[in-house]
């Protein structure tokens, strides 16, 4: 199918949304949009951060998901209790594939589950004592850990639990931080606040633990990561890029991040920001109270990398802007390779992206490096500051759809027709039995790292793996593909 | 009263941001703009207008602010 035209895409918008009741279609035609670039604001073209209205499948998550599973899970020399009943917990233990180097029960306790395990008692009356024990009993089994975090389940905050008593009570008893997090999964509309409680949390306890304290050695070359999880390896990825143009790594936050780290990030020179949507608050803040300037970057695919490297190198001096050429220069072999393999085995194919966080506009360029096309991309969770940055990167006349409800991603899949999808696991299996290949873009299907150069190797590995898999061939069963056939031939003869 | 965090842009423009309402746009114009007095209405990117309470000195961006939000008419 060839690109879309304005007016196509406007009427399949209308189509999909025919079958809703008129309320309902008033509120999700304001989420769907058709892309423009000459717009400098996407707020006049769709509409995002809403509730999503009851009836209508979403694949949100909650503000636990958000402070727990992205932001504080990954600190790894922490100990996370997600402190209420078991489930939250359990269900969601491991499972974003945060790597971390460290000795898992020891010292690092990032694949691990730590709940409270409420009960009816505790609901009836209440559960600080057992919050207290469970501290108590964390520091006598995991003597190592260096601090711990309170998760906050949807009933501490029905029940009127004080955490924040405990925690500085507790931390006073063994000598460590602990950190209170009110992000009970009822807070917002989507996991988004959760990241903004955790970033506020990580602010008011842990930020501020060395100002005043110069005992370490910087550089003027000094910056941190922050906004990469290090999924399947991401972070040291673009660990190595940074450090062989002569940056400092002062901190990951935080995939295979520690607390120290987070301790000293306000002695940086400039804050690096992946993640735009889950660390942009703590970066607006550093740059108020500490003064440090933050840009955003993007290390999907080789001509975002370079762009990213080069802006980056704007903020240092000549060795700096040299070192940024110099890795460009040096991988350069390496990523033309990997061009020149994939490109034609992937070239025109179009893809569809509904993801989380920044991926949807950030892995756009890495799509088109291998001369892919991204024809339709949402956001889960996103702002209108995510959208605004979208626009520009999309083709026009492209479809945006903002927390896409089942049907309407369905639906979209099957007019447009892209070649492939890339969302997660809940949408994995619907268009893989719809016989579209599919990848699942939050976790890299268990593959990864997909940034930075050694990173987009992998990645361009992974889709024409995933693409040109010869099982797509034998969707159809042999009968009904007998018959199309043979229509085939009535039709010519 | 929302509070504002005012950051200035790569290019030199003031940005206004209210974290409660996704609200970032740039600054139009500022009533006051001098090293010894700063504030009164500005006039944002999209069109809407916010009050702040004239300051002096001028206060040293980054920082943030509380700002009164005025009617538009």
């Amino acid at each position: 199918m060839a690109a879309m035209t304005r007016e196509e895409t406007e009427a399949l918008i209308a189509e999909v949304l025919e079958v809703y009741p008129e309320k309902a279609k008033k509120d999700r035609a304001k989420h769907l949009a058709v892309n423009d670039q000459s717009l400098e604001k996407s707020n006049k073209c769709i509409t995002s951060n809403r509730k999503s209205l009851p009836g209508v499948m979403t694949i949100r998550g909650c503000a636990y998901a958000g402070s727990k599973g992205v932001v504080w899970g990954p600190i790894k020399d922490m100990i996370h209790i997600s402190h209420g009943p078991v489930g939250c917990g359990q269900y969601s233990r491991a499972g974003r594939r945060n790597y971390y180097v460290g000795t898992t029960g020891v010292n690092t306790f990032g694949t691990m589950n730590f709940t409270s395990d409420f009960q009816e008692k505790d609901i009836v009356f209440g559960g600080d004592k057992k919050l207290a024990k469970c501290i108590d009993e964390i520091e006598a089994l995991f003597p190592l850990h260096k601090g711990i975090s309170v998760q906050s389940e949807c009933p501490i905050g029905l029940i009127g639990d004080d955490i924040e008593a405990v925690s500085k009570n507790k931390a006073k008893d063994i000598g460590k931080t602990v950190v209170p997090v009110r992000c009970e999964g009822f807070r917002g509309v989507s996991q988004s606040l959760g990241h903004h409680i955790a970033n506020d949390a990580i602010r008011d306890w842990v930020l501020d633990k060395r100002d005043g304290d110069d005992s370490f050695p910087t550089t003027p070359y000094d910056v941190a990561v922050i906004g990469d999880y290090n999924i399947g390896g991401d972070a040291w990825a673009s660990r190595t890029l940074l450090e062989e143009m002569g940056l400092r790594v002062v901190a990951q936050w935080s995939g295979d991040g520690t607390i120290a780290e987070i301790e000293k990030t306000p002695k940086v020179k400039l804050n690096l920001i992946h993640c735009y949507r889950s660390m942009n608050y703590i970066a607006r803040h550093m740059e108020e109270k500490y003064n440090i300037p933050w840009i955003e970057y993007n290390f999907f695919g080789p001509t975002k990398i370079a762009e990213s490297l080069r802006r980056i190198a704007a903020h240092f001096d000549d060795t700096i802007k040299e070192g940024a050429e110099r890795v460009i220069e040096r991988y350069k072999a390496e990523y033309d390779a990997v061009i020149a393999k994939y490109k034609p085995r992937l070239q025109g194919k179009k893809v569809m992206l509904y993801i989380g966080g920044l991926r949807p506009r950030h892995v756009i360029g890495a799509y088109e490096d291998l001369g892919m096309e991204v024809v339709g991309t949402g956001y889960e969770f996103a702002h209108n500051d995510d959208y605004d940055r979208t626009i520009k990167e999309m083709g026009n006349a492209t479809l945006l759809y903002d927390d896409v409800t089942g049907y309407e991603f369905e639906e979209f899949v099957k007019k447009i027709k892209p070649d492939l999808v890339g969302s997660g696991i809940k949408e994995k299996y619907i268009f893989q039995k719809m016989g579209i290949p599919f990848r699942q873009m939050h976790s890299w299907d268990y593959s990864g790292p997909y940034h930075g150069y050694d990173g987009f190797a992998i990645f361009a590995r992974d889709m024409d793996m995933t693409l040109n898999n010869p099982c797509w061939k034998q969707i159809q069963v042999p009968w009904k593909k007998a018959e199309s056939e043979s229509e085939a031939v009535k039709a010519v003869a | 009263m929302p509070s504002v965090m005012l950051r200035k842009r790569e290019d030199g423009k003031l940005l206004f941001y209210i974290a409660k309402k996704d609200l970032e746009e740039t600054i139009e114009s500022l009533e006051f703009d001098t090293a010894d007095k700063w504030g009164g209405e500005v006039l944002l990117g999209d069109g809407s207008k916010y009050y702040f309470e004239p300051l002096s000195p001028a206060p040293k961006i980054p920082t943030t602010l509380q700002a009164k939000r005025l009617a538009e008419e």
